[in-house]
C-alpha cells in the first residue's frame, strides 16, 4: 500500500459513507471496499451509555502497529481505522474499519484481522452506565476475543 | 523516576491515574514491579490481587511480565482491554 493508513482516535462521531469516499475518491484501481462499524448495543433497555476510557498516545500507536501488520499481510490500497472514546449511547457508532483492495478477499480478511486485534490489543476499556442510574462496572474481556486474535497466528504459521 | 499510569479498574482501585515512583534496587522485571507495588498498601493490594490478569505496557507498547523494565520512562498497568 502506498501511503500510511488513516488512524484516528476521537470523541466525535464519524460518517461511514464519507470515510469510504475518502479512500476511493479519484481512484480507479480499487475493486473492493469492506467496512465494519461497531455500534453501542443495548440489552433489554438496561444500558444508558458506555463510557470508553483509552490510553492516549498508546491507542494511536497500537492501532498503527496493527494496521501496519495488516498492510504487510494483505495487498491493500487503503485502510482507515477510527475508534471513539468518551460516553457513547446505544445506537451510536464506536469503531470503524475500512479496508480497500483490488479484490474482495484481502479487504474482507484485513478488516476481520483489524477488528480481532483491536478487541484484544487496543488500549480501550468500556464502563457500563445503567439505565436506572447505577454504575454497571467495567465490561469484562471475553476469552473468545483473545482466541479470535490467536487464530491469525495459526494462519500465519500454516502458510510458512 | 519512573512514571506509572493506571487505567480502568486498576486506576479506580489504586485511587489515582498516575504517579512518579523511585523504584527500589532489585526491581528488574514487570513481575518484580507488580510484587513491589502490591506491598505498598491496601489499595494496591486490592488492585493487584491477581497479578496474572494485569496487562502492562512499557513506553506505550505491550510487554510480558517477564520483560525487563530498565530504561522504562512510562509503565502502564491496566485490565484486559475491551475496545472495538
Amino acid at each position: 500500500m502506498s501511503g500510511a493508513p488513516t488512524v484516528r482516535i476521537q470523541r466525535e462521531d464519524f460518517d461511514v459513507a464519507a470515510e469510504i469516499a475518502r479512500l476511493t475518491e479519484g481512484r480507479a484501481d480499487i475493486g473492493a471496499v469492506v467496512s465494519f462499524s461497531g455500534l453501542c448495543r443495548d440489552e433489554q433497555g438496561q444500558l444508558s451509555a458506555l463510557e470508553l476510557e483509552h490510553y492516549p498516545g498508546m491507542a494511536e500507536a497500537e492501532i498503527g502497529r496493527i494496521a501496519a501488520e495488516a498492510i504487510a499481510r494483505w495487498p491493500l490500497q487503503g485502510l482507515t481505522v477510527i475508534h471513539r472514546h468518551g460516553k457513547i449511547t446505544p445506537g451510536e457508532n464506536i469503531v470503524l474499519v475500512v479496508a480497500a483492495s483490488a479484490h474482495r478477499h484481502a479487504a474482507f480478511e484485513a478488516a476481520n484481522f483489524l477488528m480481532d486485534f483491536l478487541k484484544s490489543r487496543a488500549p480501550f476499556w468500556k464502563k457500563v452506565h445503567r439505565a436506572d442510574g447505577t454504575d454497571g462496572g467495567w465490561v469484562e474481556a471475553k476469552e473468545i476475543d483473545d482466541k479470535a486474535a490467536g487464530r491469525w497466528k495459526k494462519a500465519a504459521r500454516k502458510r510458512t | 523516576m519512573t512514571k506509572l499510569i493506571y487505567f480502568a479498574w486498576v486506576r479506580e482501585r489504586i485511587g489515582k491515574p498516575e504517579e512518579d515512583v523511585e523504584l527500589p534496587t532489585g526491581i528488574e522485571t514487570v513481575a518484580d514491579l507488580l510484587r513491589w507495588l502490591k506491598s505498598r498498601g491496601e489499595e494496591y493490594e486490592h488492585a493487584l490481587q491477581y497479578p496474572d490478569v494485569i496487562r502492562v505496557a512499557i513506553n506505550q507498547e505491550h510487554v510480558e511480565h517477564r520483560e525487563k523494565i530498565s530504561g522504562a520512562r512510562e509503565i502502564a498497568l491496566f485490565p484486559p482491554m475491551t475496545g472495538g
